[in-house]
């Protein structure tokens, strides 16, 4: 297949943004997913997200494992270095790649089988790490890529299309990242743009480890009756906590502000986040109350979605690390190497 | 020592083994220290050499010193006095010395004459009674002993006790006590020679023979190579041998790379969960451009291998410092070999090749460690610096490290905001200049120019995303292209021709070269000569491919079973393999000048009785 240029004419939104850029300078290639496939959906509101930030699209490393859902970080932000790395290591690229430079954001993506399979440990131990990122998994329950096999998400009792029943216990991504450590936690559903957007928004201005479950039903392999992973089924079975808006700190700072529904939040970068709370009294600043609501909507067989945990304070690998303010990539001959006079005291020691 | 000898107990001065067979874990190790580094200080060369088990406390391990003003820095092979401190290994202990050599024990209980040998002088010095009668405290008596035996022997040696107090007070530094103690401990052994035994054959003498040579191990060495070659991430996994590489690289940066105003790191050093997580995260750090490696060992470099691929087609500068071990993972991690080559040399699936450096000693280790950021950032893949436990982990005399403060890091071909704005047209695969090597951009240069979407192989020359066969092809062999580039930037090797013309060659690389420089003597003295050659590194120059042409016969030694750098050789050069026999070794201790000129000398003369044979028929 070769690569299509995109049309240039007839977009509908060119109005710019405070960069100057419109939503147009956000895109990318032109999608090779199976059209309906969630994981576009999802691209879009990646879109939609750096345009409202108003992020500079150049600034933004996007990384990938490998999948469809891997793949999609060529189908936006085209003005980003992007890398579609390895089969469930996008988190350690990404991890070197954040310590090289601390001055981009870095937005990871990955699927189902990507992190919760061949690189479980890999998801796991960057949360751990608390590096600096957007991760996102774009969540369908099967290896899309592969044709439909199950992933180590797919639910109990779930169908493959096949008419295979899966007899596994689900890995649930988000209970493991709260548990692990991450500082932003959050649960949607690609076909739920108006909750998704904000939380792409907040994640990427989130400084620590940001983990997003996106549910993104796989049109072509987990979309029929008897999967928990189809469009259906996860409209039925969503149960949104809190819906969200992120004002960043350009923006006047406006919220409507109904004392008891609505519990504001302020990110290490002036960002603030206006969660209006939906049903249950859900504080997402609670991380192990946060844990057992979840336990207890699972066990009923619910989808909880939405800002699940956030800490505002959180630090970063930079933080652990103590590492110097400039990127490490910048540094130059004079500040990396010790020189000769260094080299003859070290001799000296060595005799 | 009333003992009937049937061989003349050895005589030699400033030339001999001494090996010493203790316990693990019972804290022999720095005593065994201070007694190579005290002879050392006596201008006397000395080359230490740890064998030891997997394994923390209580399992044999032996120290092995060769003291040599000649200045041979290998193993001969054989041992003139033995250091016996380990019931376990006796037997076999006493059966390694040479015949006329010594036997050292603790002779608080005696042994049995049966557990002699004849030809062989036994040195009985009753440590455990003068420990237990000068200390209390177990661990003390355990400590001690071995502080005592090192002032026996110094006084059995004639080893400077000036030299050994002076160690002493730098080991402990301002510790008054500790120094007293243990010279104290040191006296208690000389005292019990002086007042109960003779003198014996074998003596360390004052000389001038070491000059400004350092004393170092190869994996303090590359640690700091990473430092001066401006390394700035670093992502390992422990394994023996290299895990002191990671510890050096992180000592040293505590030291030099400290920001002085803001106390803050212009390093990170991350301990991952494996050797996957390691890579990835050197391949994440190159591909932003940061100088960027990992150190390992075999088991290390197999979990490494999807990655080393990518970096390979996606074209990441990585370092992997290989410190090569016994194989496989439940195999001799603490034994040396030199196992790894073509694992690392064509690590990966698909058609991949790497870069390797293969340094002879620490001093080397230094000098390209620091290359190997350079080799990396220019050539744009992984280049395998390849050590092994015996230069990684043993004390070498090797030449001081130096540095030219001129010297710029290399960072290859990056396009820079100038050029992209200026409209300078940018292909990330293109290859601009014909030597293979295409620009690269680092990730956020410019608002709208150099960005493109990094994948292994399906794109063009401007990173888009394309299958066509031919796209690949033109691809991969511009990668060939980049990979015969590779051959002028690595070091060339080192000759050394023998006095007389000679048609037989040899080849060897790394740890194998001081054994290597002795055998060369030997033979040169046999009246056998024979040419040598250095290979420093991975793809071979073409020298290496004249020398072997020039030659009718070219000897590889290496120290593995399958003659992996011959395998290479032949295979990369189209070489008739009959023309190269192997001198193999691989039993996991380093190879001994004994054992080279034994070798050679018996391939030598069977092939010559081969071609007598064949001249009567
Ligand atoms: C080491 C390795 N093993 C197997 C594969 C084959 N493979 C490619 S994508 C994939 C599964 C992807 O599943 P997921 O991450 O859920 O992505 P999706 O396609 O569903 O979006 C597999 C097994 C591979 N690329 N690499
Ligand atoms: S196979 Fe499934 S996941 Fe892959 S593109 Fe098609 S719909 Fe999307
Ligand atoms: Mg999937």
């Amino acid at each position: 297949m070769t690569y299509i240029a995109k049309p240039r004419l007839h977009h509908p939104n060119l109005t710019p943004n405070a960069l100057g850029f419109t939503r147009r300078d956000y895109e990318g290639a032109v999608s090779t997913l199976c059209a309906g496939c969630g994981h576009d959906s999802i691209s879009a509101a990646v879109i939609q997200a750096c345009f409202e930030l108003d992020l500079a699209p150049h600034r933004i490393a996007k990384l990938s494992g490998i999948g469809c859902s891997s793949k999609t970080p060529d189908y936006f932000l085209g003005a980003s270095h992007g890398f579609n790395s390895v089969h469930g290591r996008m988190p350690s690229v990404l991890t070197g790649a954040n310590l090289a430079n601390r001055d981009l954001l870095y937005l990871g993506v990955s699927g189902d089988g990507d992190s919760a399979s061949i690189g479980f440990g890999q998801f796991a131990h960057s949360i751990r790490r608390g590096v600096n990122m957007t991760y996102i998994v774009e969540n369908n329950g099967v290896y899309g890529l592969t044709k439909g096999q199950f992933s180590a998400t797919s639910d109990r009792g779930s169908k493959s299309k096949k008419g295979v029943i899966n007899h596994d216990t689900p890995i649930d991504l988000v209970s493991v990242a709260l548990q692990l450590g991450a500082t932003f936690v959050a649960r949607s559903f690609s076909g739920d743009k108006a909750q998704l957007v904000p939380l792409v928004k907040a994640a990427l201005r989130h400084r620590g480890a940001a983990f997003i479950d996106c549910l993104s039903p796989c049109i072509q392999f987990n979309n029929h009756a008897g999967s928990t992973k189809s469009f259906d089924y996860v409209r039925e079975h969503n149960e949104a906590v809190n819906r969200l808006d992120v004002v960043t700190p350009r923006d006047p700072i406006h919220i409507d502000h109904e004392p008891g529904t609505t519990q504001v939040v302020t990110q290490h970068d002036g960002s603030v986040l206006a969660l209006h709370k939906l049903g249950d009294h859900y504080d997402p600043s609670d991380r192990v109350g946060a844990m057992t609501y979840l336990a207890q909507k699972q066990a009923l067989g619910e989808i909880v979605t939405g800002l699940l945990y956030v800490d505002p304070a959180a630090e970063d690998l930079h933080d652990a690390l103590g590492t110097v303010d400039a990127p490490l990539n910048s540094l130059n001959t004079a500040e990396l190497t010790p020189g000769a006079a260094r080299l003859q005291a070290l001799n000296a020691s060595l005799r | 020592m009333p003992h009937s000898l049937t061989t003349r107990p050895l005589s030699r001065t400033n030339d001999f083994v001494v090996k010493f067979a203790n316990v693990n874990g019972s804290g022999s190790a720095s005593a065994n220290g201070m007694f190579a580094k005290s002879i050392l200080r006596m201008g006397v060369p000395v080359a230490a050499r740890n064998i030891f088990p997997s394994n923390i406390q209580g399992l044999p391990t032996w120290y092995e010193v060769r003291i040599s003003e000649a200045g041979h820095l290998g193993r001969r092979g054989g041992v003139d006095l033995m250091v016996a401190m380990n019931p376990q290994t006796w037997d076999r202990d006493v059966a390694e010395i040479e015949p006329g050599g010594y036997l050292f024990y603790d002779s608080t209980k005696p042994m049995p004459p049966s557990k002699f040998r004849p030809d062989i002088t036994v040195i009985g010095v009753r440590l455990t009674q003068i420990c237990n009668a000068a200390y209390t405290d177990p661990r003390q008596r355990q400590l001690m002993k071995n502080i005592i035996y090192v002032g026996a022997l110094s006084a059995l040696l004639d080893i400077d006790p000036a030299v050994l107090e002076t160690l002493l007070g730098e080991q402990f530094k301002s510790k008054a006590r500790l120094i007293a103690a243990n010279i104290e401990a040191l006296n208690l052994g000389r005292d019990y020679v002086r007042q109960n035994l003779e003198p014996i054959g074998l003596k360390v003498r004052h000389a001038d023979k070491v000059g400004d040579r350092i004393y170092v191990d190869g994996n303090t060495a590359a640690g700091l190579g990473a430092v001066y070659g401006g390394a700035t991430v670093c992502a390992w996994y422990p394994i023996t041998p290299s895990t002191s590489v990671a510890e050096a690289f992180t000592d040293f940066c505590h030291d030099y790379r400290i920001d002085p105003e803001t106390g803050k790191a212009r390093y990170a050093i991350v301990q991952a969960e494996d050797e996957i997580a390691s890579i990835g995260i050197v391949v994440g750090a190159g591909w932003n451009g940061a100088r960027a490696f990992t150190c390992t060992s075999g088991p290390g470099v197999s979990l490494m291998q999807e990655f080393i691929g990518l970096s390979y087609f996606a074209e990441i500068p990585a370092v992997i410092i290989d410190v090569q071990r016994g194989g496989p993972s439940t195999g001799m991690p603490t034994r040396t070999q030199q196992a790894d080559l073509i694992s690392a040399a064509y690590a990966s699936h698909g058609d991949t090749k790497h870069p390797m450096l293969f340094p002879q000693d620490p001093g080397e280790s230094f000098e390209m460690a620091a290359l190997a950021f350079d080799l990396a950032d220019r050539l744009q893949t992984t280049i395998f610096l390849m050590l092994d436990l015996d230069i990684g982990m043993n004390d070498w005399l090797t030449a001081p490290f130096e540095w030219d403060d001129k010297r710029q890091l290399d960072r290859g071909k990056v396009m820079t905001y100038e050029e992209l704005e200026a409209g300078k047209d940018f292909g990330r695969y293109l290859d601009v200049d014909g030597d293979g090597v295409p620009y690269r951009t680092y990730p956020g240069v410019h608002p709208s120019r150099g960005a493109y979407f990094t994948r292994g192989t399906s794109r063009n020359p401007y990173a888009r995303y394309s299958e066509e066969g031919g796209v690949y092809v033109d691809n991969v062999q511009r990668l060939l292209r980049k990979f015969e580039t590779a051959k002028s930037l690595i070091p060339s090797p080192v000759l050394k021709a023998a006095s007389r013309a000679s048609k037989t060659g040899v080849i060897y690389f790394g740890s194998t070269t001081p054994a290597m420089n002795e055998a060369l003597e030997v033979l040169e003295a046999q009246g056998s000569g024979i040419d040598a050659l250095r290979v420093r590194g991975f793809p071979f120059a073409d020298q290496v491919y004249d020398f072997i042409a020039a030659h009718e016969r070219v000897f590889v030694v290496e120290q593995n079973r399958d003659a992996q750098l011959r395998t290479l050789i032949v295979n990369e050069g189209g070489v008739d393999p009959a023309k190269l026999p192997s001198v193999l070794h691989f039993d996991g201790t380093p190879i001994t000048a004994r054992f080279i000129v034994s070798e050679i000398g018996r391939q030598l003369g069977v092939s010559a009785r081969v071609s007598v044979k064949e001249a009567t028929q």
